[in-house]
């Protein structure tokens, strides 16, 4: 287990280093007049020139890759060109915000998914067909579009005025909740249909397993042989698409923020992303791809726990 | 010259047959026709925008902004006084066009790579399977971001890309599809054949791949729309180009003026949206059902029972001093059809065990003898049912017994040993828990009592080290030994009546001997009754004390075993020991022919 858990560490460094070097030298090649863009067009050429020194943006890219990574490798992202601000203080103040939207999600998802799934996966019928319909709905219909409907019904028709805004839960716990009640919704549905496909369709295949009936045949109870043997041996599956999911709702939150006029990572994102500012967007690519990478490595070591395969080898 | 006729590859290959037939059935799918007209009917408002709009989709009316509907606009207009209707139409041409542009090279480079990497391997194998790990370690919306903030704002660039990282699903998938198909024996056979690797793509693997990449089209045009109305919401796209997000974006700024505004372009993804993933699922059934064999035409037809009138020869009568443990009479065991009447698979069978003795029930493979013993337990496969008969047991009928009176009969009263071992072990719990769990349930045992037993019982059947048995999984035992487990779990709770189905069939030979020794004699200690189902008379003869023989769903022939094999009276059953290989006339010694004998290499 050890072993597997380094391997997996190791590899994900890996993937860590390959993910920020390709970035890098994209965004810094593809980059036009990064000073020019700074300063604007009124700028005189004189202090674009200075602005260009200043930024280092005259050296070759791979002496300034060279000096970014041994420079990341301490922890130091840089600064913001434009406010200044480090990276890394830039980003870690909106990333927990933006964290406990998505966590929340992958909690709410995880529960209904499971019950949607198990119901229709045992009983079929309506259940069943209630699912095919979430399912569709769920693939079709773009998370940040049933967000927008989510304010308009509550911020607008209802006039509630927490349905927009962010509260930390530092501030107030039961504010912060009503702050992050609507995105978790708006963000579930799709995450929800996928996942809870994924469940039906492995306790579908673990009923069918030779060992549900030689439990049955010992006496114990159909909701014990449910929840307890087949739920356990279809989480793997259902753990890798939550996996799956997660990241990509790390992505769908970006959206869904703005919406909701949340001060998270989609914010600094769009703003980084339209004045060109690189290292804060160098920060982003390197912050996500950290994240995704641990969140891998928790997943395989839960599938670890459920599956004693994976442990034991 | 041998006169070989060359196999031809059409011959050989049995690919499933999509394509004219598909679109066939499609257009008998109410779900298809309307969907597929909804995008008809989208697809040609973009493509003739140009005509259809009244105004210029960017020419803004700075008089006449946020109007509601009116016959000179006839979706109103937006907070820059743009007519509605017009940006709308222009919207959804860029729109469709820079989903489409994603997905198709998507489908291009994912196809082409996934075929390249699933039927040649090697080291592109490897590599490509590494850039898809890449690719997915970042969701996609952040990727764009990145690029976006050097490429600018290209409606046309970004959706290339996003193609680039789209077309990660497409090689996936057609990755697997190609290595569930390359070793196929039918490819095979094309290959041997001489067939050229061009060939062997296009005609069969491609013909494998065709239908689940169209039906990934469909998700993955959704997927680009939804990311691309994502962009223009965010305001990152070109504002001189109409976008659905784009609309979107510039409602929602004007939310609290005009609440209406984001209706339309949210109208316009939502059906556009549903109507492909509505699509891609009917795609999907259609798919699915060709792959099925056709069921029998639906229709109403009564559930008729029929029992066998074939009389059952009888060697002797069951012994009427002895009380039966298990008593079955005319038992039919059937299968409910589609169109309503029962496919029977048992068709009145008599059967009775004795305590203490050990009933072989025996037949070839779909004679129902393992639904007969099936039934005995009430665990039938989906859609099996006791359609009429019998089941006594201790003064209760079981085929009329509620679910939770038969639960407590399960294991406790009558137990089960299955035929493989290894699969009916659940693989995620110990061998330990999975003893001690019914002992606490059926008997009220307390953890330690009941892991004190499982151990003995372990020891009981011959595990040499009880106690790591105990505590190990069921991928680290071999077969042998998680059949004795399975068998400690059978005589766990005390049960009087055993169902054994062919508990020897999976395990190898030298094994076989002694589970059967071991099945004898608990037998013997416990005094409990046993019902073998096997299909070999050496299991029959080794241990048991009556046997039936089955075939069709009924009793031919039953006895106890001494009388049945010195007199098998049945054709069938005659048939059966003739099919043994007879071991008494040895066949002589093979003598070389002279003059090869010394020639061996």
């Amino acid at each position: 287990m050890i072993r597997f858990i380094i391997t997996r560490l190791l590899n994900g460094v890996v993937l860590l280093f390959a993910v920020a070097t390709i970035a890098f030298f994209l965004l810094y090649w593809g980059a036009g007049d990064i000073a020019r863009q700074i300063l604007g067009a009124s700028a005189s050429q004189e202090t674009v020139d200075l602005k260009a020194e200043q930024l280092g943006l005259n050296e070759p890219v791979f002496s300034r890759y060279g000096e970014w990574l041994s420079n990341a490798i301490h922890g130091d992202l840089g600064a913001s060109w434009f406010t200044n601000q480090p990276v890394t203080e830039a980003i870690t103040s909106r990333m927990g915000v933006t964290l406990s939207i998505v966590i929340g999600t992958v909690i709410l998802t995880a529960i209904v998914a499971t019950i949607l799934g198990v119901s229709a996966a045992r009983y079929g019928g309506w259940r069943d067909r209630t699912l095919q319909v979430v399912s569709i709905l769920g693939l079709a219909i773009p998370g940040f579009l049933i967000a927008i409907f989510l304010v308009r019904i509550f911020a607008i028709e209802l006039g509630w005025l927490n349905a927009t805004g962010y509260i930390d839960f530092t501030d107030s716990f039961t504010g912060w909740l009503k702050s992050v009640t609507l995105p978790i919704i708006a963000l579930s549905i799709g995450a929800m249909a996928a996942v809870a496909q994924q469940v039906r369709g492995a306790v579908k295949d673990a009923m069918r397993q030779d060992w549900v009936r030689t439990l049955r045949s010992r006496g114990i109870s159909e909701n014990r042989v449910v929840y307890k043997h087949v739920l356990r041996n279809a989480s793997g599956p259902a753990l890798a698409i939550l996996a799956l999911q997660f990241v990509g709702l790390l992505g769908g939150a970006v959206i869904v923020e703005k919406v909701f006029a949340i001060p998270g990572i989609g914010q600094i994102s769009v703003t980084a992303t339209t004045q060109g500012d690189l290292p804060i967007v160098m920060g982003i690519v390197v912050f996500t791809a950290a994240l995704v990478v641990v969140i891998n490595l928790s997943i395989d070591l839960l599938l670890g726990f459920v599956n004693p395969k994976v442990r034991l080898s | 010259m041998s006169e070989v006729t060359p196999i031809q590859p059409e011959e050989v290959a049995k690919e499933p047959s999509t394509g004219s037939h598909l679109v066939r059935r499609l257009l008998h799918n109410p779900v298809a026709v309307v969907t597929s007209a909804t995008l008809l009917i989208i697809i040609l408002g973009a493509v003739f925008a140009s005509y259809l709009a009244p105004y210029d989709p960017n020419n803004s009316d700075l008089q006449a902004i946020l109007q509601g509907p009116s016959s000179e606009h006839y979706l109103g207009t937006d907070g820059a006084g743009r007519d509605v209707f017009s940006r709308l139409l222009f919207a959804t041409r860029y729109s469709l066009a820079g989903a489409l542009l994603a997905m198709g090279l998507a489908a291009i480079i994912g196809v082409t790579s996934g075929l390249i990497a699933g039927y040649f391997g090697k080291w592109f194998e490897s590599f490509s399977t590494w850039v898809v790990s890449l690719v997915m370690a970042l969701p996609g919306i952040i990727v764009l971001l990145a690029a976006r903030s050097v490429i600018g704002p290209s409606l046309w660039y970004t959706m290339a890309i996003f193609g680039l990282l789209l077309s990660t699903g497409f090689h996936r998938l057609t990755h697997a599809a190609v290595m569930g198909v390359r070793n196929e024996l039918y490819v095979d056979a094309a290959r041997v054949s001489g067939v050229r690797n061009r060939s062997i793509i296009s005609r069969h693997i491609l013909s494998v791949v065709r239908a689940p990449v169209i039906i990934q089209m469909t998700i993955m045009l959704i997927v680009a729309i939804a990311l691309q109305a994502g962009l223009g919401f965010l305001g990152l796209m070109d504002n001189s180009i109409p976008t659905w997000g784009g609309m979107l974006g510039d409602a929602f700024a004007k939310l609290y003026q005009d609440p209406q505004g984001i209706l339309w372009p949210a109208l316009t993804i939502g059906i556009t949206a549903m109507a492909l993933a509505l699509f891609g699922n009917a795609l999907r059934d259609e798919v699915e059902r060709s792959a099925t064999p056709k069921k029998a035409a639906t229709g109403t037809k009564a559930a008729e029972i029929v029992l066998s009138d074939v009389p059952t020869v009888i060697h002797q009568p069951a012994d009427a001093d002895r009380e039966d443990l298990l008593r079955i009479d005319g038992l039919v065991v059937g299968y409910d059809q589609p169109d309503g009447s029962l496919k029977q698979v048992v068709s009145g069978v008599d059967i009775s065990v004795k305590k203490g003795e050990i009933h072989g029930l025996i037949g070839e493979s779909g004679s129902g003898k393992t639904q007969t013993a099936f039934s005995v337990l009430r665990l039938l496969p989906h859609g099996g049912r006791i359609a009429a008969g019998t089941v006594h047991f201790d003064g209760q009928n079981l085929a009329t017994l509620s679910e939770s009176e038969m639960r407590k009969v399960r294991g406790a009263r009558i137990s089960y040993i299955p035929q493989e071992p290894m699969s009916n072990l659940d693989p995620s719990f110990t061998i330990g828990s999975q003893l001690v769990e019914p002992m606490r349930k059926a008997m009220g045992m307390s953890k330690a009592a009941a892991k004190a037993r499982a151990l003995e019982l372990l020891d009981r059947v011959g595990i040499p080290d009880p106690k790591r048995t105990f505590k190990s999984y069921p991928h680290q035992v071999s077969g042998g030994m998680a059949q004795r487990v399975l068998i400690a779990g059978a005589i766990s709770c005390e049960a009087d009546l055993i169902i054994a189905d062919e508990p020897t069939t999976a395990l190898d030979v030298t094994v076989q001997a002694d589970i059967l020794d071991l099945l004898r004699s608990l037998q013997r200690e416990l005094n409990v009754g046993i019902l073998l189902v096997t299909h070999n008379f050496g299991v029959v003869a080794d241990i048991c004390d009556w046997v039936s023989v089955m075939q069709d769903g009924r009793i031919v022939e039953t006895g106890p075993v001494g009388a049945l094999f010195a007199n098998p009276r049945d054709e069938y059953t005659k048939s059966l020991f003739s099919a043994i290989l007879d071991e008494e006339h040895a066949r002589g010694a093979y003598v070389a022919p002279a003059g090869t004998a010394a020639g061996g290499k």
